[in-house]
C-alpha cells in the first residue's frame, strides 16, 4: 500500500493537517482556538469544572459520528448511543474465529444474568471491526446466532469511523504491527455511565456473574460490596 | 502563550501542529499505514518504534522554525530528547516522557515551592460509637468478618486498642504549583483538615491502633463528578501483616456514609506461629503506605489523592538518633517522599485522567509530596529518605545529581541504599542510584554534610515511553511464540532499559544544601548493620506458577480474569510456599505484589538476584519482560482473602489481578 505513493507525497499530506478530524464534536475547534493556560478566556458562560471534564471526555473519547445498526438504521455514536446512558462497548467482527465468539457467547450470558436491566438501565454495543466485510445482512445473522436480546445493538459503519471509535476508546496496542493483525484485537469491554462519568473495562472472557456485577455498579454505583472473608 | 512538552515558549501555529500531530500519529495508523517495517522503510518511524520528528508527525517534534535538535549524536529515539540542562533555563522541565502523542501539560517553573512535609496522623481519645468486634452494620460500619486479632489475644489486642485513629476521606482544593488553578483532589482528613498524601501514621510495633475509615466523599453524581474516580472506597495498607478483614481488599468496597474500621495490630510476622509469641524481628517492616484499591478504579483513585505513608517503628528502628539503629531522627531528619506523575489539560490546567487507557498512564509533571518539583532546604548532615512510587505506571531511575547548569558536566553523587519496600536491608550499599517502580518503595541515606552550599537534584534518568515500562527486548524472543519451548523458560534479550546521562533526565526534587549547621547523631551507613533476612531453606509445602499474560488486550494471570465472586487457591495457613512468576508479555513489565507476606526473591532466570534491591525483603517484584522469578513465601498468622496483582494500577485495573485465601488446610493447586 505504501509503496504506491511516494514518501514526498505522503509527508505532505500528514504534515498540513490532519487525514480526518478525530474528534468532531462541535467544541473541538474552539478549544483549540482558546487561550492557553493563564489567560482570560473568552467564554461568556461559567462552565463548571464537571461540564468542563464531560466535554473533555466526549471530545477525546466519545467523537460523534455516524454508524449503521444490525436494523439498518444510521445513528450518531455520542449524540444517539452514549449520551445520558450506561453503556457497555466492544468489537467483534463475523468471521472471527478466535476471542469474538468467546467474548459474543460471554456477553450472551451477561444480558441474560442482567435480565430486563438490559435496554433499560444499561446498553450494550458492539462493533464490528471489519466493516468493509460485515454488512447490515451480515451483523444481524450474527447478533440472532448468539441470541442477542433488545438492548444489545450491533453495529457497522464506515470503516474510518469504526477506526476512529476503536482508536478514541483506547482499544489499541502500542506496536502498529500487532495492533494491526485484527486476530490480536482488543478483548475488553469498555463500560461507563456517561453523565457520571464512571468509565472502565474489563476482559471479555472474564467470568461473566463478575462482569454482570461491574457492569451494575457502573448503574448503582453507590452501594457496598462487603462480602463475608 | 503556548509552550510546548520541554516548557518553552512556542508559537500559536506550533501548538496548533502539536495538536495535529497528535491526531496525524492516529490518522497514520488508521489510514492503514500500520505495518512498522513499512514506516521504518518510509522512514516514518524509528528502529526504537517512535515516529520520526517530522514536522506533523511527532507532537514533539520540533517546528522547523525552530533551532534544531541540540543533541544530535544520541540514541536512535534522539528526536525526542530534550534540550540538555545545561543550556535549559529551566532544569527539571526536561519531559521526554510524554506518552502517546499527548499534548503537554501547561508550563510550570520548577523549585519555587518547599517540599511539603507531611503531617504525622492525629490520634483521638475515642470513637463514637465505640468500635466492636463483629461489623456494626447498624451503625453504618461494612466489614468483611469480626475482628480476628482479638480473638487471638483479647489483652494483648483488645478490641478497642490503646491507639485510635478517625480518617475521613473528603474531597478538598488544593494547588500543586502557583502556575496551575487550585485542583479538586481527594484525601484523608484525621481531624486537622484534609489532605494528600494523607497524614503520615506513625506507628510503633507492640502497640495495637484502630482506623475509623470514613467515607464522606461527594455522593456520586454528574455536577460531583471532576473527570475521573470512584467514590466507593477501600483503603489497603500496603506491606501490613494484616488480618484480611482489615487488609482493605479490593472487592470490599463501601459509598459515602459508611465506615470500616480497620485494626492494625502492628505486630511482627511469626507472632502466633514461627517465633511465637513476639515474632519474628527480621520481619520487621517499617515504611508502609496506604492507598485506595477500589477494583477496577484504583488507579482514578489514587490519582485522585487517596495516598499516603504508615511509617513502623520498634525498639532498633526507633526514630530517635539518639538510640538503636542511630538512623536519622523522624520526623526531622527522615522525610517521606511520595512520587507521582501527572498530566494537565494544556488549555486549562485541570488535572487530567485518561480514563480509556488500557496499558498504563505516564504524566509529564512530578509530584513529591503534592507538589510539582518542589525544593527543600536541607542541613550539611545525614538524611533518612523514604521514597514512595505511586504511579500510576511510571519506573525511576534515581540519581543524586549535581552541578546542573554549572561549568563541566552534571555530577553523579553516590548515597547509601537502607531499605527496600520499605524494609532495612542486612547492611546499606553504597549505589549510585536507586530504580524504583509503581508501589515499591526504597530508603536511602544521603550525606549532604561536604555538600554544604551547593544545589542538588533527584534526578530521574530512566527512559520510560509508555506503560510497557522502562525495559526493551527483542519480542521475536516471546516463550509463547516458539512451540518447542515447552516449559515457557524465557531467554532474555538486551533487559538492560535506557538510562539517559547525567543532567538529561527529569530534575524532580532540588536539595539546597544552605540550612544550618546542625548536630548529627545518626551513625554512618558504611557502620550500619540492621537485621538478618529470614532463612529461605525451608521444603515449601507447595510450589505455584503464576504467568501473566496479555491475551488480546486483556492482562491475565493464568489466563484467567479478576472475579470479585472465585478464589482462586487456599494457601495453607502457617505454611511455607514457593511461587513461580512468569512474564509472558515481551515487552511489559509488571511490578507484581502480593498481600499479607513479604517474599523474597530465590532467583531470576535462575540465578540469584544481583541488584541490591532484589536482596532484601519485598512486597512488590518487577517482573520484566520474559522473565521467570523464583518467590519464597511463608503464609503466617491470619486468615482470610488476599489478592496477587499487577501494580501497574491500569493493569490490575483491567483484571491482571487474582484472589485466594489462607485456611487451616491448604490446597494443590499448582497453577491457580
Amino acid at each position: 500500500m505504501m509503496n504506491d505513493i511516494s514518501r514526498r507525497k505522503f509527508l505532505s499530506l500528514t504534515a498540513a493537517a490532519p487525514l480526518a478530524p478525530l474528534v468532531a464534536g462541535p467544541l473541538a475547534a474552539s478549544v483549540l482556538e482558546n487561550a492557553a493556560f493563564g489567560k482570560s478566556s473568552t467564554a461568556p458562560v461559567a462552565v463548571t469544572l464537571s461540564e468542563k471534564a464531560r466535554q473533555r471526555i466526549q471530545q477525546q473519547h466519545l467523537p460523534n459520528i455516524p454508524l449503521i445498526n444490525h436494523e439498518g438504521k444510521q445513528v450518531l455514536f455520542y449524540d444517539d448511543l452514549i449520551k445520558n446512558k450506561a453503556v457497555t462497548l466492544n468489537f467483534f467482527f463475523t468471521n472471527c474465529d478466535e476471542v469474538c465468539p468467546l467474548v459474543t457467547a460471554n456477553l450472551a450470558r451477561v444480558q441474560k444474568l442482567l435480565g430486563n436491566q438490559v435496554g433499560r438501565d444499561i446498553h450494550m454495543y458492539s462493533f464490528t471491526l471489519k466493516p468493509e466485510e460485515d454488512t447490515v445482512e451480515a451483523i444481524r445473522k450474527y447478533r440472532q446466532s448468539y441470541g442477542a436480546g433488545p438492548g444489545w445493538t450491533f453495529f457497522t459503519g464506515k470503516p474510518a469511523d469504526i477506526e476512529t471509535i476503536r482508536r478514541a476508546i483506547g482499544f489499541s496496542y502500542p506496536d502498529p504491527a500487532v495492533d494491526k493483525d485484527k486476530t490480536q484485537h482488543i478483548g475488553n469491554v469498555r463500560y461507563g455511565n456517561e453523565p457520571l462519568m464512571l468509565w472502565s473495562a474489563c476482559p471479555g472472557m472474564a467470568n461473566a456473574k463478575w462482569i454482570a456485577e461491574t457492569f451494575e455498579w457502573m448503574v448503582h454505583p453507590e452501594q457496598s460490596r462487603v462480602q463475608p472473608s | 502563550m503556548y509552550y510546548n512538552v520541554f516548557g518553552e515558549k512556542i508559537s500559536k501555529r506550533r501548538f496548533k501542529e502539536m495538536c495535529d500531530a497528535a491526531k496525524n500519529r492516529r490518522e497514520l495508523i488508521a489510514a492503514g499505514l500500520t505495518s512498522r517495517r513499512d514506516l521504518v522503510k518510509m522512514g516514518l518511524l524509528t528502529a526504537g518504534g517512535m515516529l520520526v520528528a517530522k514536522s506533523g508527525l511527532s507532537a514533539r517534534a520540533q517546528s522547523v522554525t525552530l533551532s534544531p535538535n541540540p543533541n544530535p549524536t544520541g540514541p536512535s529515539i534522539k528526536t525526542n530528547q530534550p534540550p540538555s540542562s545545561g543550556s535549559n533555563t529551566s532544569p527539571g522541565t526536561n519531559q521526554n516522557c510524554v506518552p502517546g502523542n499527548q499534548l503537554a501539560s501547561p508550563k510550570t517553573r520548577p523549585f519555587i515551592q518547599p517540599l511539603p512535609i507531611i503531617p504525622i496522623a492525629r490520634t483521638v481519645p475515642s470513637l463514637s460509637p465505640t468500635p466492636t468486634e463483629d461489623p456494626n452494620l447498624a451503625a453504618g460500619e461494612v466489614r468483611a468478618a469480626p475482628h480476628q486479632a482479638p480473638q487471638i489475644d483479647a489483652t494483648r489486642f483488645p478490641v478497642v486498642p490503646g491507639t485510635l485513629y478517625q480518617f475521613t476521606q473528603k474531597q478538598f482544593t488544593t494547588s500543586f504549583s502557583p502556575d496551575l488553578p487550585n485542583q479538586v483532589m481527594w484525601g484523608f482528613d484525621d481531624g486537622t483538615g484534609t489532605r494528600s498524601p494523607g497524614p503520615t501514621y506513625k506507628a510503633f510495633y507492640g502497640q495495637p491502633q484502630l482506623t475509623r475509615n470514613i467515607n464522606a466523599l461527594p455522593s456520586i453524581t454528574q455536577s460531583n463528578n471532576t473527570g475521573f474516580g470512584m467514590a466507593s472506597v477501600t483503603t489497603h495498607l500496603h506491606n501490613a501483616h494484616n488480618p484480611s478483614e482489615s487488609d482493605g481488599n479490593p472487592c470490599d468496597f463501601y459509598p459515602a456514609g459508611h465506615f470500616c474500621d480497620q485494626y492494625y495490630p502492628n505486630v511482627l510476622a511469626g507472632f502466633n506461629s514461627t517465633n511465637a509469641p513476639n515474632g519474628d524481628i527480621n520481619e520487621a517492616l517499617a515504611t508502609l503506605w496506604y492507598h485506595d484499591h477500589r477494583v477496577d478504579f484504583t488507579s482514578q483513585n489514587t490519582y485522585k489523592g487517596l495516598v499516603g505513608f504508615y511509617c513502623l517503628f520498634n525498639q532498633l528502628d526507633t526514630g530517635d538518633e539518639n538510640t538503636g539503629f542511630h538512623l536519622p531522627s523522624f520526623p526531622q531528619f527522615d522525610i517521606p517522599l511520595v512520587f507521582n506523575d501527572k498530566v494537565f489539560d494544556p488549555n486549562n490546567g485541570e488535572l487530567v485522567f485518561d480514563l480509556f487507557n488500557l496499558d498504563g498512564i505516564l504524566g509529564d509533571k512530578f509530584l513529591v509530596n503534592g507538589v510539582i518539583q518542589p525544593f527543600m532546604v536541607v542541613s550539611p548532615r545525614r538524611y533518612r529518605f523514604r521514597l514512595l512510587d505511586t504511579g500510576p505506571s511510571r519506573f525511576y531511575e534515581f540519581f543524586l545529581t549535581g552541578n546542573v547548569g554549572g561549568t563541566g558536566s552534571p555530577t553523579t553523587n553516590p548515597f547509601f541504599l537502607i531499605g527496600t519496600d520499605g524494609n532495612l536491608i542486612p547492611v546499606p550499599v553504597q549505589v549510585n542510584s536507586v530504580r524504583i517502580g509503581p508501589a515499591e518503595r526504597v530508603e536511602v541515606i544521603i550525606d549532604f554534610t561536604n555538600l554544604a552550599g551547593q544545589t542538588l537534584y533527584l534526578e530521574n534518568r530512566l527512559n520510560q515511553l509508555n506503560g510497557q515500562g522502562p525495559v526493551a527486548v527483542d519480542s521475536q524472543l516471546f516463550p509463547q511464540n516458539d512451540p518447542s519451548n515447552t516449559e515457557c523458560s524465557v531467554v532474555l534479550a538486551s533487559n538492560t532499559p535506557a538510562v539517559k546521562p547525567a543532567g538529561a533526565g527529569d530534575l524532580i526534587l532540588q536539595f539546597q544544601v544552605t540550612g544550618p549547621k546542625v548536630a548529627d547523631h545518626s551513625l554512618a551507613p558504611s557502620k550500619q548493620k540492621f537485621y538478618s533476612l529470614p532463612s529461605t531453606t525451608d521444603t515449601p509445602r507447595i510450589v505455584r506458577t503464576f504467568k501473566f499474560d496479555r491475551l488480546n488486550g486483556q492482562w491475565s494471570v493464568n489466563g484467567q480474569f479478576m472475579d470479585c465472586n472465585t478464589f482462586r487457591f487456599t494457601v495453607q495457613q502457617n505454611s511455607v510456599e514457593r511461587w513461580l512468576l512468569t512474564n509472558l508479555t515481551g515487552d511489559w513489565t509488571h511490578p507484581v505484589h502480593i498481600h499479607l507476606e513479604e517474599h523474597q526473591i530465590l532467583s531470576r532466570n535462575r540465578s540469584a538476584p544481583t541488584v541490591p534491591a532484589d536482596k532484601g525483603r519485598k512486597d512488590v517484584t518487577q517482573l520484566h519482560p520474559n522473565e521467570r522469578v523464583e518467590l519464597f513465601f511463608r503464609f503466617r498468622d491470619w486468615l482470610g482473602k488476599y489478592p496477587i496483582h499487577c501494580h501497574n494500577v491500569v493493569h490490575e485495573d483491567h483484571a491482571m489481578m487474582a484472589l485466594w485465601h489462607v485456611e487451616p488446610t491448604g490446597d494443590n493447586v499448582q497453577v491457580p
